[in-house]
């Protein structure tokens, strides 16, 4: 069991460490959420759409691309998310050493982990936030209800930061992430009804899917961008709760079995 | 005074085998403490468990009266820590470092900025304040870890290596900064490859290996314990040589081309040796703590 007392407000300064990094080099990650729903967009809107006509999911007939774009805040949560307490938090953890000087702070190995994993939550709001305003200008998200996509991506940003972190804390080298990323990401990537609803995946196919975190990051953002979804938002929203807090302790004991010895 | 830190049967084992063996110290309040040994000795071993790094196997490690296993957040909040390796952060400015680093001791903006820049001056190094750490010198961010470690004011700073891979300007520099510490009181422990720098800057110091003491005192104390005041080095020793002082039950070291004898203070043998046996090449000097290592940890190689 942790201990409590390994928690404080203090890991809010590792948070502002990642920050004040971070805005030096915010205007170079800015472009990527702001292009990149503008490039699927067109190329599924434009090039794909005539292709497939109309997709029915909860009750509703929509067409392709109106299905589609607010899957894309979904993986960008995603993709932020895992990016940063993977490859990034790798970066500080064992090439700059960062959490070692930490280590010898008031701040615990706890406060450190959370930090980062709130940290990629962040990342993932933000990026977030641009898509939802971008997608919100070409029609594709609806508001005020659409302002529901940014607690939203906080819990999914959590939820993947967490498992990122889990995954950060048991690979022997950097190289390794090529392993969760092909055998977890790019499946949850292509099947959690991001690109197609999970409705078309054979039956016993489908309650994976419903495990997967995206799964329900997606069903999420349709619920606040379209109005509906497969599945109770509230629900799915325990599940993501649920994923973060396992995951998180899961994180926690890896780093802590990997660090302190 | 009580003990500012007071180490009672330490231990601490990785897969069954121990990295440091039954340690047992003491540091007062404004004692500059040294603790040295050959690599693998369990000297930063100790010094994680110091500052609440590593958690012990076994004993009891109380410092400014606080049990590290339960007081550890009190008891870093008062510590500086200059570890071995360069933890600086390389995403941050030479400056963003102090005061970054003051912020996980919650210490208020502005006061962390008046101590960055006391600091940065005490170093030399305010005008590099806006440089990427990347971009320092060796010697300079050695100097930007030591001001770091310093920078929530601490009672103790505890020293892992801090001139290891330095140049002799920057050794200088850092003892310097060092001594100037010690005179305001700051109690310092200090572990190092140098013994020049250990004899000192150091009152106290324990020489370790395989994780255990050999010995603990102040440096000139070991020096006539261990290795006299007197050394002559004998170069192409013969083999009277060699009986004579086993005849005399004189300390020596045989390294085969070359012989160190260690004479008593005050004694006739050294100017026998002189007389009889320096036909070739014979050095002459004092006794140092280096003497007293070798002696004491041997001369093999340890990696």
């Amino acid at each position: 069991m942790i201990d409590y007392r390994v928690f404080s407000l203090r890991f809010l300064k590792v948070w502002e460490r990642n920050l004040v990094t971070y805005r030096r080099i915010w205007k170079v990650n800015f472009i990527t959420p702001l292009l990149e729903p503008l490039l699927y967009i067109l190329a599924f809107g434009l090039g794909f759409s005539g292709m497939i006509g109309d997709v029915k999911y909860a009750g509703l007939v929509l067409d392709y691309t109106r299905f589609m774009a607010p899957a894309l805040i979904a993986t960008a949560v995603m993709w932020n998310a895992f990016f940063e307490t993977t490859y990034a938090s790798f970066v500080r953890m064992y090439y700059q050493k960062t959490f070692d000087g930490m280590l010898a702070t008031p701040l615990s190995l706890e406060e450190i982990i959370l930090a980062e994993i709130v940290w990629s939550a962040t990342k993932a709001v933000g990026a977030a936030a641009i898509m939802m305003t971008v997608l919100g200008f070409l029609g594709f998200v609806a508001f005020p209800s659409g302002l529901m996509l940014l607690p939203v991506a906080l819990l999914g940003g959590l939820a993947l930061g967490a498992i990122g972190m889990f995954f950060t804390g048991i690979t022997p080298t950097i190289d390794m992430f090529n392993l969760p990323i092909f055998l977890f990401i790019t499946p949850m990537f292509l099947f959690s009804g991001t690109f197609f609803p999970v409705s078309n995946l054979p039956v016993w196919a489908q309650p994976m899917a419903l495990a997967f975190p995206l799964y329900h990051l997606v069903e999420m953002t349709r619920c606040f961008a379209l109005g509906a979804s497969d599945t109770h938002p509230l629900l799915s929203g325990l599940y993501l709760l649920l994923f973060f807090l396992v995951f998180g302790a899961l994180a926690l004991r890896a780093m802590r079995r990997r660090l302190i010895t | 005074m009580n003990a500012l830190i007071e180490a009672r049967n330490l231990i601490k084992t990785y897969n069954g085998v121990a990295a440091v063996n039954d340690i047992s110290f003491t540091v007062s309040p404004g004692e500059f403490f040294g603790l040295l040994g050959p690599n693998g000795a369990g000297k930063t071993t100790t010094i994680r468990m110091l500052y609440g790094f590593s958690p012990l196997s076994q004993g009891r490690l109380t410092l400014f009266g606080q049990n590290i296993t339960t007081h550890w957040r009190a008891i870093k909040n008062r510590l500086g820590v200059c570890q071995q390796d360069n933890t600086l952060d390389p995403d941050l400015t030479v400056e963003q470092n102090l005061l970054i680093y003051a912020g996980y001791f919650l210490i208020p903006a502005a006061e962390a900025r008046d101590r960055a820049a006391e600091l940065l001056d005490f170093f030399a190094l305010g005008h590099r304040k806006d440089a990427k750490v990347m971009e320092l010198s060796g010697g300079m961010a050695r100097r930007l870890i030591l001001a770091r470690a310093l920078v929530n004011r601490p009672e103790l700073l505890i020293l892992d290596e801090p001139t290891t891979g330095l140049d002799p300007q920057s050794r200088h520099q850092v003892w310097e900064k060092l001594a100037a510490l010690k005179k305001r009181g700051l109690t310092v422990l200090l572990t190092t490859h140098y013994m020049e720098e250990a004899a000192s800057l150091c009152d106290r110091l324990m020489i370790i290996d395989h994780g255990r003491i050999l010995v603990e005192g102040a440096p000139d104390d070991l020096i006539s314990r261990h290795a006299g005041r007197q050394v002559i080095e004998i170069d192409g020793a013969d083999v009277a040589l060699r009986a004579f002082v086993a005849e005399n039950g004189i300390e020596m070291d045989d390294l085969g081309e070359k012989v160190i004898v260690y004479t008593p203070e005050a004694s006739d043998l050294h100017r026998v040796i002189q007389e009889k046996f320096c036909t070739e090449r014979c050095t002459f000097r004092n006794g140092t703590l280096e003497d007293v290592f070798l002696r004491l940890t041997g001369r093999e190689l340890r990696e």
